[in-house]
């Protein structure tokens, strides 16, 4: 090849990076910051109880268990004579997260269908995305009542108005992105497929959509959360005790006796969020490969 | 009004309809005036190009050059006359496939690869696959970018990505390549190479070239004949014919008919320009 088309050396190879020292730094900075949020939780305890503060509140092993009793707590049993306290949370996460999932994909499909059609026609938009906001200020615990009553025994799994009410609270960010992103399309891009005589499906596929991408995942990371706080709530009218929302309901109902349980639940939920969140971000990543830098 | 230059072509009325089915592109009595501000960007358009001619429009900011392409190539509504593209009408024509366009940005799409860029329209026209690789391999090869195939388009220069936005132009053989100032955003040097390029692959695809730019030179050395516009409202000024031998080498731009040309076209814009002072 002639030296006219040589690419610049710091073009070449974009994605050459050292992958075992990268994760190394990756582990290494998640230890750091747990170890941090362990010792400000610790010294806050410390704090508070060596002076007697009381505001905002008192603190004492009820209020703010020691970090060490809320991760011991895991392994020890929930009652004597039972597994330990981390394989019932476990085996609820796993119930929590087949609703969480299937209240995440029902609510992207649909957040994304609503956000299609919105985009297409400013008419529809404007009567209809009044409605789509008010839908996220009506509180969740509300709606799940009545998903309840409407979806329950119909045969359904029992697991499926959870599903549905965690998608409620999924769709939303999606829909509001997908519009914006369906937009985000260079008018260049666009002129050049009307110059190719593309069909709208064509510029909505070929162009539209892939141009949406970064929008789309920057809500689906959004909603990958919210689907596993949808999932929870959802459990607490249904009275499913399958799934972390019973957990945490029942701990809390012994909070004065076993404080550290509850903050064990938490944990464990906040680690579903997490892994929901790390799963979107990893599908970013295969799919929107075009554009690294917009990667989180 | 026009015709201060040299030759002007055939008259446009009153040719036989073989003649006028011989054309490459028919304008006549073109007027464009935009809705918004009512400015009037067009008038009196009066242009006929012959198959395979490489017509430049050159002209000041704001003489409606890359209006008056985007109407040949039916992204932009005349406001009166009409456009015909080898005998048919331009919307007929862009519903065809006709065209080829490039911009001055080369707009390519970030999520594809060099080769998936060249492909999309042969994509959109409904090729095989196998059609359709066969036919990005000769694009590829003509722009000269192989090796770079899987390559995406933030990888490549300025240069390259242009070629690629080229390579994809020509990929379906449209009849009319049209090009806004495409190298408008490059350095002079690579502009000069590329010319010799487009040049090059020009004679291969024997289409009929329109290319909108503000330089002199760059028009004269590629152009088989210069429109000269003038601004507001955005009028046919002149047509110059360049008779510089073909095949055009970079010795091109060292000869002295050269100099004279583009003296007469610096000479051209610049009384045009004045006039619109006064």
């Amino acid at each position: 090849m002639q030296a006219e088309v040589l690419v610049e050396p710091s073009l070449r190879a974009p994605e050459g990076r050292a992958w075992p020292r990268d994760l190394l730094k990756r582990v290494g900075l998640t230890l750091v910051v747990l170890g941090a949020l362990w010792a400000f939780w610790e010294g806050y305890r410390a704090l508070w109880m060596a002076t007697g503060w009381t505001r905002p509140f008192v603190v004492d092993n009820l209020t703010m268990p020691p970090a060490a009793d809320i991760v011991s707590r895991l392994w020890e049993p929930l009652a004597v004579g039972q597994p330990p306290l981390i394989r019932d949370l476990l085996d609820k996460s796993a119930f929590t997260m087949r609703e969480a999932l299937a209240g995440f994909i029902l609510g992207a499909l649909i957040g994304f269908a609503i956000g299609v059609v919105l985009h297409h026609s400013r008419l529809l938009r404007r009567g209809f995305l009044p409605y789509v906001v008010a839908s996220q200020t009506v509180p969740i615990l509300a709606i799940a009542p009545m998903v309840v009553i409407w979806l329950g025994g119909k045969g359904l799994p029992v697991w499926m108005p959870v599903a549905v009410i965690a998608a409620y609270l999924t769709f939303f960010p999606v829909t509001i992105n997908t519009i914006r992103g369906l937009d985000a399309a260079e008018p260049r891009a666009l002129e050049l497929m009307r110059s190719y005589a593309a069909s709208s499906w064509d510029v909505l596929w070929k162009v539209k959509f892939p141009a949406s991408l970064p929008y789309v995942f920057a809500a689906l990371k959004i909603s990958a959360t919210a689907s596993v706080v949808g999932a929870i709530i959802g459990e607490l009218p249904s009275s499913i005790q399958d799934g972390l929302g019973g957990a945490i309901l029942n701990f809390n109902q012994y909070y004065s006796l076993d404080p550290a349980a509850l903050w064990a639940t938490n944990l464990v939920a906040a680690a579903l969020g997490i892994a929901f969140f790390g799963a979107v971000v990893l599908a970013e990543r295969l799919v929107v490969r075009a554009a690294p830098e917009n990667v989180a | 009004m026009s015709g201060v230059g040299s030759t002007e072509p055939a008259g446009v009325s009153g040719v036989g309809s073989t003649e006028e089915s011989a054309a490459a592109v028919t304008i006549s009595g073109l007027e464009k005036t935009f809705a918004k501000g009512g400015t009037t960007a067009l008038v009196d358009i009066e242009l006929e190009l012959r198959p395979g001619e490489f017509v430049s429009l050159i002209g000041p900011s704001g003489c409606g050059k890359s209006t008056l392409l985007r109407i040949i190539g039916d992204l932009v509504e005349p406001t009166r006359g009409t456009v015909h593209v080898g005998g048919k009408t331009a919307h007929q024509a862009r519903l065809d496939r006709d065209y080829g366009m490039v911009f001055q940005e080369a707009v390519l799409y970030d999520w594809r690869t060099v080769a998936k860029n060249i492909t999309l329209p042969l994509e959109l026209a409904g090729w095989s696959r196998a059609r359709r690789v066969e036919r990005t391999k000769e694009m590829v090869d003509l722009v000269e970018l192989s090796g770079f195939e899987s390559h995406h388009p933030w990888q490549l220069s300025g240069g390259m990505q242009m070629r690629v936005a080229i390579a994809r132009a020509l990929s379906f053989d449209p009849k009319l390549l049209l090009m806004d100032e495409p190298f408008g955003a490059l350095d002079e040097m690579t502009r000069e190479r590329l010319n010799l390029e487009l040049l090059r692959i020009w004679e291969a695809s024997r289409s009929t070239v329109v290319f909108v730019t503000h330089s002199i030179t760059e028009a004269v050395f590629l152009s088989t004949r210069v429109v000269v516009m003038s601004p507001r409202p955005g009028r046919i000024a002149a047509v110059v014919d360049v008779d510089l031998p073909q095949p055009r080498t970079a010795d091109t731009r060292e000869e002295p008919r050269f100099f004279e040309l583009a003296t007469e076209l610096r000479e051209l814009l610049r009384g045009r320009t004045a006039e619109g002072v006064h």
